[in-house]
């Protein structure tokens, strides 16, 4: 009996982003980095209203939604920008990846992905061709992780069913 | 097959955006973070949050109407205190959204977002207006039949869900082709509210129930 998904559309920009929701730690917080990179369709342009979901696992993490102070949590939601960006500043995950859902007009199912910020023995990314194992791991640059998101075609990113 | 397939070329903006490539089945080792959510507390959410017609100085125009139901998982057991939250066309058909470029007046009295948690089985309730039908470029003369959108949490990633919900009757359902891209028509039928002379409330509110049943976790195949 469950229920059928259906797409985000394009107009839950009113609604679903929140302030602060791509900062899961505060400005300065120790050992924090950077997570971004863009959203891309089939034809490699850029997806300016997709809505990304980042999870790094911190179960039972309060207070997601009313951002401030100096905690941290693990739980992040941006919006893409006009040419298909998206950035969040966490604290590292305690594992190797981070959980990332992207939402999006056309898009009638969210598509489900891992950030890996740095390659290494794995089982998802050892089940993979070394071509698709790559489209998983972020490219770092100091305290950056550079993931971009293509959602079909050439380079595109291995998604998970669940 | 109960969700729809990614590419389906009736809604025209699947071509560009649908992986192309089948996905990768997710394997539940214990490690795997989407088997854990997150978790939203009650001092997060406002008590008006859950009411679209009182966020603003005045009342919205339109049909007033409570739009309730339970989150359950796929054994029928309620999800208790899970993040919903929703939003919708004001009763004229036009999103309080920047990009909505449909001639129909905004309501300065309707935003359209709301949420809530679910209480202690499952329960969610919203009072609102009814969203009005609204036009789209997906094809000549495209109609988007009135619906509310729909955003669940449950208690792992994995069941993480963005649907719609539709009232019933609407005579738009056979050519809009993203209720239509879900194949199985059961299945589709899912996603539109029951009218519930028991949820209305005289002289006051029509009520309609929807319930969202939520996928399993993997952990528990």
């Amino acid at each position: 009996m469950l229920t059928p998904s259906q797409t985000v559309g394009p107009f839950f920009g009113h609604a679903l982003p929140y302030e602060g929701g791509p900062d899961l730690v505060p400005d300065g917080y120790p050992g924090a980095i950077t997570v971004t990179g863009r959203v891309l369709d089939g034809a490699g342009e850029p997806v300016p209203d997709a809505m990304l979901e980042l999870w790094t696992g911190e179960a039972g993490t309060r207070g997601v939604l009313r951002r401030g102070g100096e905690g941290a949590c693990g739980f992040g939601r941006c919006a893409t920008a006009p040419d298909g960006t998206y950035r969040f500043r966490t604290a590292p995950p305690a594992g190797p990846y981070l959980a990332l859902l992207v939402f999006a007009r056309g898009l009638l199912c969210a598509v489900a992905t891992r950030i890996y910020l740095q390659d290494g023995p794995d089982p998802l990314l050892d089940s993979l061709e070394p071509e698709r194992r790559a489209t998983l791991i972020a490219q770092r640059d100091g305290g950056v992780y550079r993931f971009d998101v293509r959602l079909q075609g050439e380079g595109e990113t291995v998604f998970l069913e669940f | 097959m109960i969700h729809p397939p990614n590419l389906s070329p009736g809604y025209r903006s699947t071509l560009l955006r649908a992986p192309s490539k089948p996905a990768v089945a997710f394997k539940a080792d214990p490690d795997a973070i989407e088997l854990t959510s997150p978790v939203f507390g009650h001092g997060e959410v406002g008590a008006l949050d859950a009411d679209l017609t009182r966020q603003h100085a005045g009342e919205p125009i339109g049909e007033r109407i409570i739009v309730t139901g339970r989150i359950l998982d796929d054994s029928g057991h309620p999800i208790r205190n899970t993040l919903v939250e929703v939003w919708q066309a004001n009763a004229a058909g036009r999103y309080a959204h920047e990009g909505d470029r449909h001639p129909a007046p905004l309501d300065p009295n309707f935003t359209g977002a709301g949420r809530c948690l679910t209480d202690g089985e499952g329960r969610y309730r919203f009072v609102t207006i009814k969203p009005g039908a609204y036009p789209w470029r997906n094809h000549p003369n495209a109609w988007r039949p009135a619906h509310i959108h729909f955003s669940v949490f449950g208690t792992a990633f994995t069941q993480r869900l963005v649907t719609q919900m539709y009232f019933p009757g609407d005579p738009l359902f056979p050519f809009d082709p993203i209720m239509q891209s879900v194949p199985d028509p059961v299945v589709r039928e899912r996603l539109v509210a029951a009218f519930d002379l028991d949820v209305t409330e005289p002289e006051w509110a029509l009520g309609y129930r929807f319930d969202v049943v939520l996928g399993r976790t993997p952990m528990e195949d």
